[in-house]
């Protein structure tokens, strides 16, 4: 449901952030604009430096956009100080304050609101059962573990009943088993609270798990808005296709189009139907996009869509990964098997194979 | 095996006992200050026996009195001003964007730590003599007062602007998104989380004015004598353990100070 109406939490429109003066300018977000809808999980993906966190920060006030609003269900909140914002952050770094208990970090909020104490009180205990830390209530921060300090930095953020919750990075410094638990987790909040979620993270997968929507995000721009599923199956762009997930790129020509569809040859002259992005028109050379779980091998090259030789056989326990040398050159074109015990074809590296496509398997992209 | 890559500086040969002899050195002229302190004999190189009657005889001694109480005014104003000023100066050039001339600021505050002693105590001297001969002002002690503020400010600065630099800027970050005004962000978390340095800061001053002796010489008038300047007239005279005893009372003293300030200071911290 990628176009479902719904209201905007957060709209982000034509937001520039320029660093620097003169010659060291620096342009961390370029123009852009992105629209969040109230109750989503939505994740800024991308690697360091595309602008993830900056954007972020404009939408918590500790910057201020160069050119640009952001408006909060309507409002343009761009030129407000952060503690005037109905927005609140969970840090990387979890910035628990260090003099204060752990009650009294997630009180502090309120406490700035000026709400009578009673409230706080009752709001306080609310919080620490949500994340299952009454027990550690009058503990120093210093004196709780990672995980627990994380869970303190959630309920301190929620306290105050945000309209939309910030979290930049907040897993990355949990072990493996924690991160995934405490994803776990923030979808139960998320889903608990109905607040507005807006994720930053670099982990593609932490991404594709969580978010009800992904924009992938590179070197200041925003390249793709849309689901887990659009951004894996459908990517618009080479990055996105490469950012997420195992891709085999090859190269084709367009020899005719229709409804969104275009009928793509390669050099071996045998051709496959390849769905494009709405809103763009390929002609001439093109590169299309197929994930390895999406095709298939056949041993009888003459029945594959494409042929080469199996150069690589890599085995992973779940599944085993094919890099087959194609004829027609170029780089090489990974399959992947999910290993089962029904699979009768075992192939050796050398053996001549042919390639199949599953329908819909291949897309254009749009560089 | 990996073998450490870091040298361990006490496997070098000889770093025991030239860290032996450094101790030495620094610490045995004091000891034997102290000891002499309890020496019944009325010569301080000629040891005779135990007594405390020379702390005794110290305490009656009313210019020990005036003086101890003069160097108590003259350090605990110029510690509580300089600090203030040091704070402020502090937060002024860690928690504002960068300005042109910051880097000028701060040689200007550290300066009086560069320049000799003796310099600032003739242009101090100088500069209150100008003062008085113009427009015939003078401030009785408070022109010590004022001197002392005045070095006393570098010293307490740098525990305070080591502190805010090392600070975690996002805390001040996140009390903002947690609605705090930038009034009540710095009350609520920057000062608290500043105390220790502030207390170091202070303690720092506190001694550095307490014992003061150069510019403090020059700048004092009659009746302005301060516990180093009554030291120094009492040794000018023939000596007798007394001045062992006040000198080792200044010492406990000082001791107690920079012990409380460094306990403030790891207590804190934890």
């Amino acid at each position: 449901m990628p176009e479902q109406p719904g209201k905007n939490a957060i709209e982000v429109r034509g937001v520039r952030k320029v660093f620097g003066t003169g010659e060291n300018q620096v342009a961390a977000l370029d123009t852009v604009s992105v629209s969040i809808r109230e109750n989503e999980f939505f994740t800024l993906l991308g690697p360091s430096g595309c602008g993830k966190t900056t954007l972020l920060r404009l939408i918590a006030g500790f910057d201020f956009p160069t050119a640009g609003e952001i408006l909060l269900h309507g409002q343009d909140i761009a030129p407000l100080p952060p503690y005037k914002r109905p927005v609140n952050t969970v840090f990387q770094s979890y910035a628990l304050f260090p003099h204060m208990t752990v009650a009294q970090n997630i009180g502090f909020g309120l406490e700035m609101l000026g709400k009578p104490k009673a409230e706080i009180e009752a709001r306080v205990a609310q919080m620490l059962k949500l994340v299952k830390m009454e027990a550690l209530k009058a503990r120093r921060t210093s004196q709780i573990s990672g995980g627990q300090q994380q869970r303190v930095a959630l309920a301190r953020a929620l306290a105050p009943q945000p309209k939309v919750l910030l979290l930049d990075e907040p897993l990355s410094a949990l072990d493996y088993k924690l991160r995934k638990e405490m994803q776990i987790e923030l979808k139960r909040l998320q889903n608990e609270t109905g607040i507005t979620f807006i994720f930053v993270t670099h982990d593609q997968e932490e991404a594709l798990t969580m978010s009800d929507r992904i924009a992938v995000m590179s070197a200041g721009k925003i390249l793709q808005v849309g689901t887990p599923r659009d951004i894996y199956d459908r990517p618009a762009e080479r990055f996105v296709a490469d950012f997420i997930g195992e891709t085999n790129f090859l190269p084709g020509t367009v020899v005719s189009k229709q409804a969104g569809v275009a009928t793509v040859k390669f050099a071996s002259s045998a051709t496959i139907s390849a769905g494009y992005p709405e809103g763009f028109n390929p002609t001439g050379e093109v590169t299309l996009v197929v994930r390895p779980e999406h095709a298939d091998l056949v041993p009888d090259p003459a029945k594959g869509t494409i042929t080469g030789t199996l150069s690589n056989i890599v085995y992973f326990g779940t599944d085993t990964h094919y890099h087959v040398k194609l004829d027609g050159g170029g780089e090489n074109f990974i399959v992947r098997h999910q290993n089962s015990r029904s699979r009768a074809v075992t192939y050796e590296t050398g053996a001549k194979v042919g390639i199949q496509f599953e329908e819909d398997a291949a897309r254009v992209l749009k560089d | 095996m990996a073998e450490p890559r870091v040298m361990d500086i006490k496997d070098q040969p000889g770093f025991r006992s030239i860290a032996v002899i450094c101790l030495l050195v620094l610490y045995i002229p004091v000891l034997i200050l102290m000891i002499f302190s309890l020496n019944s004999g009325s010569l301080v190189t000629h040891w005779e026996g135990v007594t405390l009657n020379w702390y005794g005889s110290a305490l009656l001694n009313e210019e020990f009195h005036s003086a101890a109480k003069n160097t108590l005014i003259i350090s605990v104003t110029a510690t509580i001003v300089s600090t203030i000023c040091a704070t402020l100066a502090a937060i002024g050039m860690t928690r504002v964007k960068p300005w042109r001339g910051l880097a000028a600021a701060f040689m200007v505050i550290n300066l009086p730590l560069m320049v000799p002693e003796i310099i600032t105590a003739v242009a101090t001297l100088s500069f209150f003599a100008l003062i008085a001969g113009t427009f015939g002002l003078n401030f009785g002690i408070g022109n010590l007062i004022l001197a002392h503020t005045v070095f006393c400010i570098p010293f307490a600065y740098m525990p305070i602007r080591a502190r805010l630099e090392d600070m975690d800027l996002t805390l001040e970050y996140a009390a903002a998104d947690l609605y705090a005004t930038p009034w009540n962000a710095f009350k609520r978390i920057t000062l608290p989380l500043l105390v220790p340095g502030i207390m170091s800061g202070a303690a720092l001053a506190f001694i550095v004015s307490f014992d003061d002796f150069t510019i403090t010489q020059l700048v004092a008038g009659p009746g302005q004598t301060t516990l180093p300047l009554y030291i120094w007239n009492q040794i000018r005279r023939p000596m007798t353990p007394e001045i062992n005893a006040i000198s080792t009372i200044l010492l406990l003293v000082s001791i107690l100070f920079v012990s409380v300030s460094f306990l403030i200071a790891r207590r804190r911290a934890k």
